[in-house]
Parts: C-alpha cells; sequence; structure tokens
C-alpha cells in the first residue's frame, strides 16, 4: 500500500500521483499521512481506488470525485466532495459548510455534524449524515436524497426543487417551499438502501424518519407574488 | 477575505510560549490576508500601571521626555514601529494631555492595564518577526492577518482594534449599518480613530460593556444591533469571546483543551498546538455567543 507523507510530499504532488493512476492500477490503496487540515486533498479523481486519510483535512476535500473511494479519519472542512459525480466519500468527523455542494452522484457519508449548508443545490448525490445538519441545508436541491440521523437548522430546503430529505430528529424551520410529504413504501426502501451503505445499525428503523421535499409552488411565477419582487 | 487567529491559555504553564504558538499561527494564516497582519497579548501588568502602545516616529526619547513632565517615571519598550509606555496610572489624564500636546504626531491604538497592541503593512511573517511576537509571554491573544477588498492597505486599516481598556477586536467580513451606529455611538462619548467598519464593532462592545455587560452579554446584544457578515473574535482584560453572524458567512474553526482555547479562520491555523491531535474541535455554531473568562 502506497504511502504519502504530506509532512514530505506536496499535496501538489500527491493529487498528481493520484491523477495519473491508470482505471486498471493494481495501486488501489492509499493513505495519506500528517493532512494537517491542507485544502483541496484528493480532488479530481477519477478511479476505483481507495484513499485513506490519516487526520483533519481542509476545504473541498475530495472534491468531483469520480468512482474513488475518499475516507477522512478526522474533520473536513468547506465544501467536502464538492460536485462528486460518483464513488463514496466518508468522513469520521464532523464536516464544514456546504458539504456535498452541487454534486451529482456517489455516496457522501458524515459520521459526526455537518454544519450549515450541507447538500446546498445538490444534484443527484446521495449524503447521509449520522449527526446534524446546519442551517439552510439541502438549500435549492435539485435531485438526490439527503439523510439525518440527528436534527436540522434553520430554513431547511429553501427552494428546493426536486430532492428527497429524510430527517429523524427535529427540524428547526423548513424553508420557503419545503414541506413535509408522506413516506411512502418507495421511500423506505430508499431510505433503508442509504442507511445500509452508510454502514448505519441495522435497529435504526426508517419509520422513524419524516420525509420533506418541494412543495411546487415556486416552479412558475405567479402573478400574485409581483408585489414581493 | 482575512484570517483570525486568537489563543487563550487555561495553564499557566503555557504562558511564556504563548507569544510563539501564536506567531506560527499567524504566519500560516498569510493565504487568507498577506497586505497586512496585527495582534494583540494580554502580558503582564499591575493594577497600579496602565500600559500604552503608541505606533509612530521618533519614539526613542518618549519616555524620557514624559518622566520630566509628569514628575514620575514613566517606562518605554520600543518594538520597531511601536513603543510600549507603562506610566502611573493615577497620571492618565496627565499623560494623555501630554501626548496631545507634545507628540501629536503618535497614535495610542491600545491602552490597559495588560494589553500590548502591534499592527503593520506587510507579510504576516515579517510583521511578527519586527516585534518580536515570537518572545512574547502572555495569558491570550488575537492576531489578524488582512487581504483589504473595501479600503486602502494601511496600518490604520488593520486589525485589532482597540476602544476600551484592556479591550480589543479582530474582525473577518463587513458590517453594512456601521455609519448609523458610529452616529449613535460617537455621542455616547466612544471615540474613533479611523473610518474602518470593524472598529465601529470594537466601539460598540466597548460602549456595552461600559454600561456594565458582561463580554457574551454584549456580543449578544451585538447580533440585534450589527448588520452585516462578522465572525468576531474579543479579548478583555480576562475575558476572550467569539460571535459569527447567523448566516456564518465567515469561516471559523476551534480547538479545546484542557490547557488551552484556540481559535482560527481555518484548521491549518491550529495544525501546530502542542496536543491538537487530542484536542476537542468543532464550528463554532453560527448567532451563539462563545466566551471564555480566567479564573
Amino acid at each position: 500500500m502506497p504511502v504519502i507523507d504530506l509532512a514530505e510530499t506536496s499535496r501538489r504532488d500527491l493529487n498528481g500521483l493520484l491523477h495519473g493512476l491508470a482505471p486498471d492500477t493494481n495501486q488501489t490503496h492509499w493513505r495519506v499521512e500528517n493532512p494537517a487540515g491542507q485544502h483541496a486533498l484528493a480532488v479530481g479523481l477519477d478511479a476505483p481506488v481507495t484513499i485513506e486519510i490519516a487526520g483533519h483535512a481542509g476545504y473541498y476535500c475530495a472534491g468531483m470525485n469520480q468512482r474513488a473511494t475518499v475516507i477522512v479519519e478526522g474533520n473536513v472542512g468547506v465544501g467536502v466532495g464538492e460536485n462528486m459525480m460518483s464513488g463514496t466519500v466518508h468522513v469520521r468527523g464532523d464536516a464544514s459548510q456546504a458539504a456535498g455542494a452541487t454534486a451529482h452522484g456517489g455516496l457522501l457519508v458524515i459520521d459526526g455534524n455537518a454544519s450549515a449548508r450541507c447538500g446546498i443545490s445538490m444534484k443527484g448525490v446521495n449524503i447521509v449524515v449520522k449527526g446534524s445538519i446546519g442551517p439552510m441545508s439541502a438549500f435549492m436541491a435539485q435531485s438526490g436524497a439527503l439523510v439525518v440521523l440527528g436534527d436540522a437548522g434553520d430554513a431547511l430546503g429553501d427552494s428546493i426543487y426536486e430532492a428527497r430529505l429524510y430527517v429523524r430528529g427535529q427540524v428547526k424551520s423548513l424553508g420557503a417551499d419545503c414541506c413535509e410529504k408522506p413516506l411512502r413504501d418507495e421511500h423506505k426502501a430508499e431510505l433503508r438502501a442509504l442507511l445500509d451503505a452508510a454502514g448505519v445499525d441495522a435497529g435504526v428503523r426508517v419509520e422513524a424518519f419524516k420525509r420533506y421535499g418541494s412543495a411546487r409552488t415556486l416552479y412558475n411565477f405567479h402573478i400574485d407574488n409581483v408585489a414581493a419582487y | 477575505m482575512c484570517g483570525i487567529v486568537g489563543l487563550f491559555l487555561k495553564d499557566p504553564s503555557l504562558e511564556p510560549q504563548l507569544g510563539a504558538l501564536l506567531s506560527g499561527m499567524l504566519a500560516v494564516m498569510t493565504d487568507r490576508g498577506p497586505d497586512s497582519a496585527g495582534f494583540a497579548v494580554y502580558g503582564g501588568g499591575s493594577a497600579d500601571r496602565l500600559k500604552l502602545t503608541l505606533r509612530g516616529h521618533n519614539l526613542d526619547r518618549v519616555a524620557e521626555a514624559l518622566s520630566a513632565a509628569i514628575g514620575e517615571r514613566a517606562f518605554g519598550t520600543l518594538r520597531d514601529s511601536h513603543l510600549v509606555l507603562s506610566v502611573p496610572k493615577s497620571r492618565d489624564a496627565a499623560v494623555r494631555g501630554w501626548l496631545a500636546a507634545e507628540r501629536p504626531d503618535l497614535v495610542v491604538i491600545g491602552a490597559g492595564q495588560r494589553i500590548e497592541l502591534y499592527k503593520e503593512v506587510g507579510l504576516p511573517a515579517d510583521v511578527a518577526t519586527r516585534f518580536g511576537l515570537a518572545g512574547m509571554a502572555g495569558t491570550h491573544g488575537i492576531g489578524h492577518t488582512r487581504m483589504a477588498t473595501e479600503s486602502a492597505v494601511t496600518t490604520d486599516g488593520a486589525h485589532p482594534f482597540s476602544t476600551g481598556p484592556d479591550q480589543c477586536l479582530v474582525h473577518n467580513g463587513s458590517l453594512s449599518n456601521h455609519r448609523s451606529l458610529r452616529r449613535m455611538l460617537e455621542p455616547e462619548g466612544i471615540v474613533f480613530a479611523t473610518d474602518n467598519d470593524s472598529e465601529v464593532a470594537a466601539g460598540y462592545l466597548s460602549w456595552k460593556l461600559r454600561q456594565g455587560a458582561t463580554l457574551a452579554q454584549a456580543l449578544e446584544a451585538g447580533l440585534d444591533d450589527l448588520d452585516g457578515f462578522f465572525t468576531f473574535v474579543v479579548g478583555t482584560e480576562s475575558g476572550f469571546a467569539v460571535l459569527r453572524d447567523p448566516i456564518s458567512c465567515k469561516p471559523a474553526v476551534m480547538a479545546e483543551t484542557d490547557r488551552y482555547v484556540a481559535f482560527g479562520s481555518e484548521y491549518r491555523a491550529l495544525v501546530g498546538l502542542p496536543g491538537i491531535e487530542g484536542a476537542r474541535v468543532f464550528e463554532p455554531e453560527p448567532a451563539r455567543v462563545y466566551a471564555w473568562e480566567r479564573a
């Protein structure tokens, strides 16, 4: 297993090595030591490899990820997994703001809490947060699912287009055009699959979650709202 | 964009290292603010003496001339473009009167029992070296690296700002109602030295503290009265506090151990602190006051 020590190797060299991996590489398991909160670690990967980051990472960790599995054994800064397309990003600690922002696919798992704007403008990614999420999460979310085992902060799902938000705890408030919706069988099945994929204890009941989504009243301009602009 | 660092020690055995730790933190934040830097350190002091930090030129004879004028001994410690004067507290008015009359070219940027405050234009590491930050001891300190976006790169625009005894504030963000607040505070006797919006936030807190509010209460009130984007780190003689605006526009990360509380705009700034591996690292929540007081 290749081990890269960021106390000796630059972040740019690390990312260069990872970008150079062929799709059929035999070096499928990497370990990155002494990340020291550096930004842009393991970004832009496009190979079915696993990268373990042994500590806290900074901004945009595993951004634009495709196919790779990135595991962070600590906290991450702003924008973890931003615009990821596929693969898995697993944060064992907490995530800062805008986790999974604009991400199109793949699975983002956060074992701790995620702060403000988690899943902002998400476009198909699935996000599972085992703790709580901050205010303005899933703002303008377009597609995908956001699962939260803890609580959600103010204005959840503000101006949401389409995405499925599952929250087990308290929602402090819902944002504009976000409403509670029935948890049908198809949603229970999706939720179960996501909880299993994220390694959540099988004892966690899907019935304990509530589903939130778009009330679809902001899709078209309504003449009665003209005074609001 | 700006960078903020802060360190509040719980363990007195770390006090000799305060400046060295803060200096390392400040240098890491150069990426967020290469234009100017400043820091406040709460070092030694006694109840009967006042420390004044002066900025300007031709500082080497100030203490001597002042001693002769007030008939009591004033001590001066010269650090590059700054002079820290120690004078009898009872002669505060006489000292300030003499400075205003004889040395109007000098700016008093900080005053109190223990605060020393330094700021200059330049790369943070260079600024820290010029003032010898790494050699300073103290109980707590706050630093700022500035990337100017709204106003000129000048020493006047550098943080921290101090508008009351032993008080200082650093700010990442911008305030939109600083003009009206200034108009409200000036008749109340709060004096501003610059046109900077962050100085108004400092003045607002000084005003609240003067009315008897605790540091936490002053910041709590600020949530209602200050409009704009802010992450503040504030120091007083015995306290240290952090506040972010309700939408947490500007970044912040904190670490707490049995030995210290540390603040950084980014986690990178905290990496060099002792025992950081075992620290509780967390992001301060928006619109929530975090405050610590020395016992």
